[in-house]
């Protein structure tokens, strides 16, 4: 699992092409759509939380909260809930991996 | 020729940023790739910095972009409304030239080669990429509703922010206590499924400080509000008899003279005459020969963003074919351009495109200065539909009317201004 989320992290493609037949962009790629509002890779330029660096144990908690109605939201509830949990995991290992 | 040379060398330039120089250095073993994209707007300025962040400047980008500056059609009816200035949501072209080292050109696509790749232009000849990328918006076609065509000095449609936006102010501000304000809406589908309902908010708004005897007439060509129904509901009930909504109104003809608006069934004079006429993809889609549905909106291959058939030629935003539920939005556009911009890397690499990609959307809306509305959705590519489906039990729209959302629109329009431009 580790290796796996790592491969995807780092877009190593030649690994990923052998392991099996997930983009190696992936993460890259879902993390993206998060940008619109978190800011390019994650870095907000205001106004929206930062996601890069932050730990993905916390990303991953907040993220679980929103979903579980836990953590009041306006909006985030209702766009979490469109994402499968792997997706969820690439996403905040991605984030946490950023600087 | 002569360009092409030019730009190697501020592409060379460009590579020698910092940051650029490890990327620049292995990609000069194999030929350098080159994209251009026609649009500057929320699809295509996005990808073109995209392609150039994730390729780590080892793909030459040029954007061919008509006018000078970028103005955001989000946030446009609060200058319409009198709460910004046209200022307020203009953002430059100059962190894509000089941060990205995206070769930006000021100029009118004339004419798009979908075979040999090649856009020209009418004061700076053709440039021929590996790929093109064509985020046109949409043509409105004031000539479907009869005595319009020519006349949007005097009856504006503001629906491509910038001199008209600043155009239906002045109309506003001109307008006498006691007038009426009409407008127009177009059947869907069309850019900003909610953006008329938010303008009749905010001139509503505007007119019961400065104007308490106007009236907004909202003259809705659909059956009913396309977006956000329950909430802008509210909010039109909120003004109380200053805003009237009437539903099967498409309009048949004006005249420029009288600001009058003709309906099937009805006669309105107008003082302000606000008529969003319908539209279709941008007219370089058509003149390129894409494929149209509906003669209107471009048909795309919803993994590449490449036109249906058109290999290499990839078509961002407004201008496409929507996937179910999927809004023409700014929002969409610019998570359209990342798409198609995975996409082309992948396939320059000599990988194929992203097999599960994602999209979602964020619209925010304002139904007076403070409070805002939104509504979002997520769209998972089907592999069996082939298209991006919404997510069901996904998305969704705002409780009521809110000022923290009236915050997260400002603080969404800064951030998405930056991620496409910044």
């Amino acid at each position: 699992m580790k290796l796996k989320t790592a491969i995807a992290a780092f877009g190593i493609a030649g690994l990923v092409g052998a392991a099996h037949a997930q983009d190696p962009h992936l993460a890259r790629n879902l993390a993206a759509t998060c940008a619109n509002c978190h800011g390019t890779n994650g870095v907000s330029v205001g106004g929206m939380e930062s996601l890069a660096g932050e730990p993905k144990e916390k990303l991953m908690r907040k993220l679980a909260e929103y979903r579980s109605g836990d953590k009041p939201a306006t909006i985030m509830h209702q766009i979490i809930a469109g994402y499968t949990d792997e997706q969820i995991d690439l996403i905040t290992t991605w984030f946490a991996a950023q600087k | 020729m002569l360009n092409r040379r030019r730009f190697l060398k501020s592409a060379a330039a460009a590579a020698a940023l910092p940051g650029l120089v490890g990327s620049a250095r292995a990609a000069t073993a194999k030929a350098r790739r080159h994209v251009v994209i026609v649009g500057g707007g929320y699809g295509g300025a996005t990808a073109a910095k995209y392609l150039r962040m994730w390729s780590e400047g080892a793909v030459d980008v040029t954007l061919i972009e008509r006018n000078a500056a970028f103005v955001s059609c989000p946030i446009s009816n609060l200058v319409v409304g009198g709460l910004k200035q046209l200022e307020d949501i203009t953002v430059s072209y100059d962190n894509l030239k000089s941060k990205w080292g995206v070769r930006v050109i000021t100029d009118e696509a004339t004419a798009i080669d979908i075979e040999r790749k090649a856009v020209t232009t009418a004061r700076h000849g053709t440039l021929t990429g590996d790929r093109l990328i064509l985020s046109p918006g949409i043509e409105l076609l004031p000539a479907r509703i009869a005595g319009l065509e020519g006349q949007d000095a005097r009856i504006p449609h503001a629906w491509k922010a910038g001199a008209q936006t600043v155009l239906l102010r002045k109309q506003l501000e001109a307008m006498p206590d006691g007038g009426v304000f009409a407008m127009h809406i177009p059947r869907a589908p069309y850019r900003c499924p909610p953006g008329p309902y938010e303008r009749a908010c905010l001139v509503a708004n505007y007119l019961r400080e400065a104007k308490p005897n106007s009236k907004v007439l909202v003259l809705d060509a659909n059956g009913e509000i396309q977006s956000k129904k329950a909430l802008f509901t509210q909010a039109f009930e909120r003004y109380g008899g200053l805003i009237e909504y009437v539903p099967n109104s498409a309009l048949q003809s004006v005249d420029a003279g009288t600001l009058t608006a003709e309906l099937e069934f009805d006669s309105i004079k107008a003082d302000v005459l606000n008529v969003i006429p319908p539209m279709r993809a941008g007219n370089i889609a058509a003149a390129a020969g894409l494929p149209l549905i509906n003669d209107a909106w471009v048909d795309v291959d919803w993994l590449t963003l490449e036109a249906k058939g058109i290999p290499g030629v990839h078509v961002l935003g407004d201008a496409l074919f929507p996937a179910p539920t999927m809004p023409k939005s700014g929002h969409m556009a610019n998570q359209h351009a990342k798409l198609a911009a995975a996409a082309i890397l992948n396939l320059f690499e000599g990988l194929p495109p992203n097999p599960a990609p994602v999209v979602m959307n964020t619209c925010y809306s304002f139904v007076d200065a403070r409070n805002v509305i939104h509504v979002a959705s997520v769209h998972q590519f089907d592999a069996d539909k082939k298209q991006p489906m919404p997510v069901q039990g996904a998305g969704g729209v705002s409780a009521m009317a809110n000022e923290l959302e009236g915050k997260a629109a400002l603080a969404w329009a800064r951030n998405i201004w930056a991620d496409m431009l910044a």
